[in-house]
């Protein structure tokens, strides 16, 4: 009787999801699919013919292969600043977790304030110039580094709460140095926290678009969300073109997502949840 | 305990001395993300303060006090934003609790297909926010959207989900609810994995219905969960911009104006002193909503 | 301490792979910010290569940004720190007041070339202190009332020239069961052509509005003449003239609906010509142009937009090279051939010497009787004061779908515009 439930329940919700959830997908797909003409109608119909790969070439090879670079870009990017993030958010999140100083208050004011305030653009664009790092993609890491500490920190300290004190104070008993206790036991014991910030933060750094619009100016920088402006103009897109560019950027988040997917409910059941 | 904690307070607040064991926490730990952050983060920021009270071309700033709040504040659809920005907030982030929470009991249910539900139910998560912008504007299109074709084949006759001025801030935050509700749903899955079994065995064995079971069990110990899909969401919704921006720019007219996307035009036309003096606005407006809000999130936890 | 060394090297590496840019060139290299709508880039492409091909030492590289008010913060951004490309397009007019020109361009007043252009661009390329900074990038258009002439011959319709001519025609049209006017919210520019292209019916009314208007004596709000564009918007909506779709469709949609003739009107820049002629290349000949009618037959005349214009970036090192590209551009070979090349003329060139070709479309025919004859022709305001409130086109569509009435829009633009001339320090305000 349980049985049948579930299977009449799990068939009601593979039904409404895939309303809900795969047909938006399914369209983007669909209208990747189409040639100019028909894409410009945007209804949801079969296409008249197969111009996948014709779309796929002329997405990649418009403005000198931009596309190319910009995947390169976005992926160093990506790659380079959630990386830093780990080591450096870990890293607060670590001694904010263990030690109790009247500076505690006011780092996790500034946490917090990091979360609420939006940045602000002009004065950073000079700074930015005053170091030498406007307009590069170091400077650009950087950004996306300060910008996204503060949700990596507040992960990272409510999960190392939960990790046994003791572990920490032999090791240190042992002789070894803070470095080696951190990246040696600390940091392998983080990975499923670990797990949720690349995700969240890799994805959210991939698919950000304003902040390389502003601080990383110059076709060598294109990263990839800049590329849709190559097909929606405000006067007259490209839909077949612009959907198609849709569905080549999702393809990296995918394989973010299929990579670690087992492992992101674990991730989240140990950090964002027990603090 | 306590004397570990005062060990720990009299490291923290100042060099250690030679001879002192010494500590597997040093300050300079937080030394790469501090300078990052204060350079990067916190410099420019204050330094906008100051331009809040000019008139600032970019090319050159007057000082003019307070003028830019005074004018902000007279922004004939700054309240209406106002009240859209808390409309916003407060419909995605209970939409989000409620049904992360039912999709979270759902999934974790003895459900067929229960890996590919979650796969798909998270997966908005991942996608470009202007990419997801993009298709709903065109799904929700008045005569040939997707989504009126389909009500049409129903007999129903679709509202103009994003021209009506009425409906466009909710249909743009039902696509928010859409792309967001997959990150609150692994939250609670999370939670809900965490609830220790015996709990419920003590609930069946008291012969406790489903309902008493979620109602006296479930929800209680999932209330950490609920206080982090809150904050986060809550804090996304007042900030909100790209979605709005790339669905209705904030129209038809103003209806579907938030602060963000006010202050975002402010900026475009060319008003910098008043886009940050609206920056200024926002961050204390999030201030007063949210830190009670952790505050008393916090506090229930305590009681627990 | 093994795991420290790796992700050290890990990102150590990747930073210095990111360091990896700029490889010494032997020729100049100039960039060249472009906007991004197609008919630009085309003709971006076409003239660099032709120019690339004049001046083997110097290359050129095209940078495509966005286009509209998302331009206007970037074009800002990068000039007031530096950072603009060696060359780059932007608007003429009001928005070329606000970029600050006479610190962030350069002054090419001495250029010999500036004789060859025709002084209704220059003025819109004058900085305050009437020197001159652009040179045309495009052709003049006209922003009034494109329409469908197969629908016209069909219905026996003549062009009107007044409106009360042209709300005549729509009720035939719609009797026809054809969507008399197109209107396109999706694009919220679109919505403000009634405004602005009826600029030519309020200089015919008050010869003097544009300067009493820069120097806040004259107001849209209580003025009939002034609020005619948002009372003529507020007429068709009234009169149930739209198509169905007005407050999602986009500008593709009602190019496709005016050529295919499903909708009649669509007000509208004659650029548009250019997209019909690509996406519709068999259609673009039923498409006419009449320009937007005011209340006397006698005064009937159509409202002129200046195209955008190529300026050099102040702090760019490459002056040299860059007066170069703009002396090309500012030629028959690089200003004109370029458009006829890959066909889009969408109005008379500003460049002397430059003829338009024998076969444009009827459109654009249309549009150049207006020039031919005497006092037919009134810039937009835009170009003859630096006044221009930002929200405009939400007020607009406001207007355009019901939502407020001409009165309330017109107050309400006008305390709109106030906080732009504040910003750009006019004296009155």
């Amino acid at each position: 009787m349980k049985n049948r439930a579930s299977v009449i329940g799990g068939l009601a919700a593979i039904l409404f999801s895939f309303f809900v959830f795969v047909i938006p997908f399914l369209f983007i797909i669909l209208m990747s699919f189409k040639d100019r003409q028909q894409a410009s109608l945007r209804d949801f119909s079969w296409p008249n013919g197969f111009h996948l790969w014709d779309n796929l070439v002329a997405v990649v090879s418009t403005r000198n292969w931009m596309m190319v670079t910009a995947f390169v870009n976005s992926t160093i990017m990506t790659v380079t600043s959630v990386t830093l993030l780990i080591v450096f958010a870990a890293m607060v999140g670590f001694v904010l977790a263990r030690r109790n100083s009247r500076w505690n208050g006011p780092i996790e004011f500034l946490i917090l304030a990091g979360l609420m305030i939006p940045p602000a653009v002009v004065p950073t664009i000079w700074l930015l110039q005053g170091l030498k790092l406007f307009g590069t993609l170091h400077g650009m890491i950087l950004i996306q580094v300060a910008y996204n500490l503060p949700f990596s920190i507040i992960l990272y300290r409510a999960f190392i709460v939960t990790i046994p004190r003791e572990l920490d104070e032999a090791a240190v008993i042992d002789g070894a140095r803070p470095l080696d206790v951190f990246f040696r036991i600390i940091l392998p014991l983080l990975w499923p926290v670990t797990v949720t910030n690349i995700v969240v933060q890799s994805v959210g750094i991939f698919n950000d678009f304003t902040n390389p619009l502003y601080y990383l100016p110059g076709n060598q920088n294109a990263t990839v969300q800049l590329t849709l402006y190559n097909f929606q103009s405000q006067f007259n897109t490209s839909y077949n073109l612009l959907f198609t560019n849709i569905l080549l950027i999702t393809i990296p988040p995918l394989i973010v997502f299929l990579f670690f997917n087992r492992q992101i409910v674990a991730g989240m059941t140990a950090g964002a949840v027990k603090g | 305990m306590s004397v570990a904690t005062a060990t720990e307070a009299t490291i923290g607040h100042g060099p250690v001395r030679a001879g002192k064991r010494e500590t597997a926490y040093p300050g300079w730990f937080l030394l790469p993300a501090a300078v990052i952050y204060a350079v990067l983060f916190l410099l420019p920021t204050i330094s906008s303060l100051y331009f809040s009270l000019t008139r600032w071309t970019l090319f050159d700033a007057t000082f003019i006090g307070f003028e830019n709040f005074a004018q902000f504040f007279r922004e004939p659809f700054l309240v209406k934003g106002l009240v859209n920005t808390v409309i916003y907030a407060v419909v995605t982030s209970s939409m989000k609790v409620v049904l992360g929470m039912a999709l979270a009991l759902l999934l974790t249910s003895r459900i067929v297909a229960r890996g590919y539900l979650r796969s798909v139910v998270f997966f908005p998560v991942l996608v470009s926010t202007i990419g997801v912008g993009i298709t709903f504007t065109v799904l929700m299109h008045p005569t040939n959207g997707m989504i009126n074709e389909g009500l049409a084949l129903l007999g129903v006759k679709g509202p103009g989900w994003l021209t009506n001025p009425n409906l466009a801030l909710f249909s743009v935050a039902l696509v928010d609810v859409w792309k967001g509700v997959g990150l609150a749903t692994v939250i609670y899955i999370a939670g809900l994995v965490a609830i220790p079994k015996d709990y419920y065995e003590a609930a069946r064995i008291d012969g406790a219905t489903p309902w008493q079971n979620f109602w006296f069990v479930t929800l209680p110990l999932s209330r950490p969960a609920t206080a982090t899909v809150i904050t986060l969401s809550f804090i996304g919704g007042l900030r909100t911009f790209d979605l709005i921006w790339a669905m209705t720019k904030g129209g038809p007219g103003f209806a579907s104006d938030t602060i963000a996307s006010v202050i975002y035009k402010q900026y475009q036309a060319g008003f910098f002193g008043l886009s940050t003096a609206g920056n200024v606005v926002l961050f204390i407006l999030i201030a007063i909503l949210v830190v009670p809000l952790t505050m008393l999130l916090n506090r229930k936890r305590g009681h627990e | 301490m093994n795991t420290w060394k790796t992700l050290v090297g890990l990102t150590a590496g990747l930073m210095a792979m990111t360091g990896m840019v700029g490889i010494a060139m032997a020729q100049t290299s100039l960039t060249l910010f472009s906007p991004n709508d197609q008919a630009a880039v085309a003709y971006t492409e076409e003239m660099v290569a032709a120019f690339e091909a004049a001046n083997p030492d110097i290359s050129v590289e095209i940078e495509v940004g966005p286009g509209g008010t998302e331009r206007d913060n970037m074009v800002k951004s990068r000039l007031a720190t530096g950072t603009m490309n060696d060359v780059f397009v932007y608007n003429t007019g009001s928005l070329f007041q606000a970029i600050n020109p006479i610190q962030t361009t350069t002054d090419l007043s001495a250029e010999p070339y500036m004789a060859t252009i025709l002084d209704s661009f220059k003025q819109t390329v004058t900085a305050t202190d009437g020197t001159l900074h652009g040179v045309p990038y495009g052709q003049a258009m006209g922003g009034g009332i494109l329409y469908n002439k197969k629908i016209y011959e069909e219905l026996g319709l003549s062009v009107p020239t007044t409106w009360d001519e042209f709300m005549a025609n729509n009720a035939k049209i719609k009797e026809a069961g054809k969507a008399p006017v197109i209107q396109t919210f999706g694009d919220t520019w679109t919505s403000q052509l009634f405004v602005l292209a009826d600029y030519f019916n309020v200089q015919a009314a008050e010869p003097d509005f544009a300067t009493k208007y820069t120097a806040n004596e004259a107001k849209y709000a209580g003025n009939p003449a002034a609020m005619g564009g948002f009372q003529k918007q507020a007429d068709v909506f009234n009169a149930g003239d739209l198509n169905e779709d007005f407050g999602a469709a986009v500008l593709d949609d009602g190019l496709r609906m005016l050529a295919q003739g499903e909708g009649a009107h669509y007000p509208m820049l004659t650029f548009a010509v250019g997209t019909i002629a690509q996406n519709y290349p068999d259609l673009v000949s039923d498409v006419g142009y009449f320009a937007l009618p005011g209340n006397d037959a006698a005064k009937n005349g159509t409202t002129v937009w200046m195209p955008t214009a190529l300026y050099i970036s102040a702090s760019s090192p490459n002056q040299e090279a860059a007066k170069k590209l703009v002396a090309f551009v500012a030629s028959k070979q690089g200003g004109c051939d370029p458009w006829v090349k890959i066909n889009a003329i969408t109005g008379p060139f500003l460049i002397q010497g430059c003829e338009l070709p024998a076969d444009v479309p009827p459109a654009v025919a249309d549009l150049q009787t207006y020039f031919t004859a005497d006092g037919r022709t009134a810039p937009a305001l835009e170009f003859l004061s630096p006044v221009k409130g930002p929200n405009l086109e939400n007020i607009t569509v406001e207007v355009g779908s019901g939502i407020r009435t001409p009165e309330d829009a017109a107050a309400l633009y006008d305390e709109d515009v106030k906080k732009q001339a504040q910003q750009l320090g006019l004296p009155g305000w």
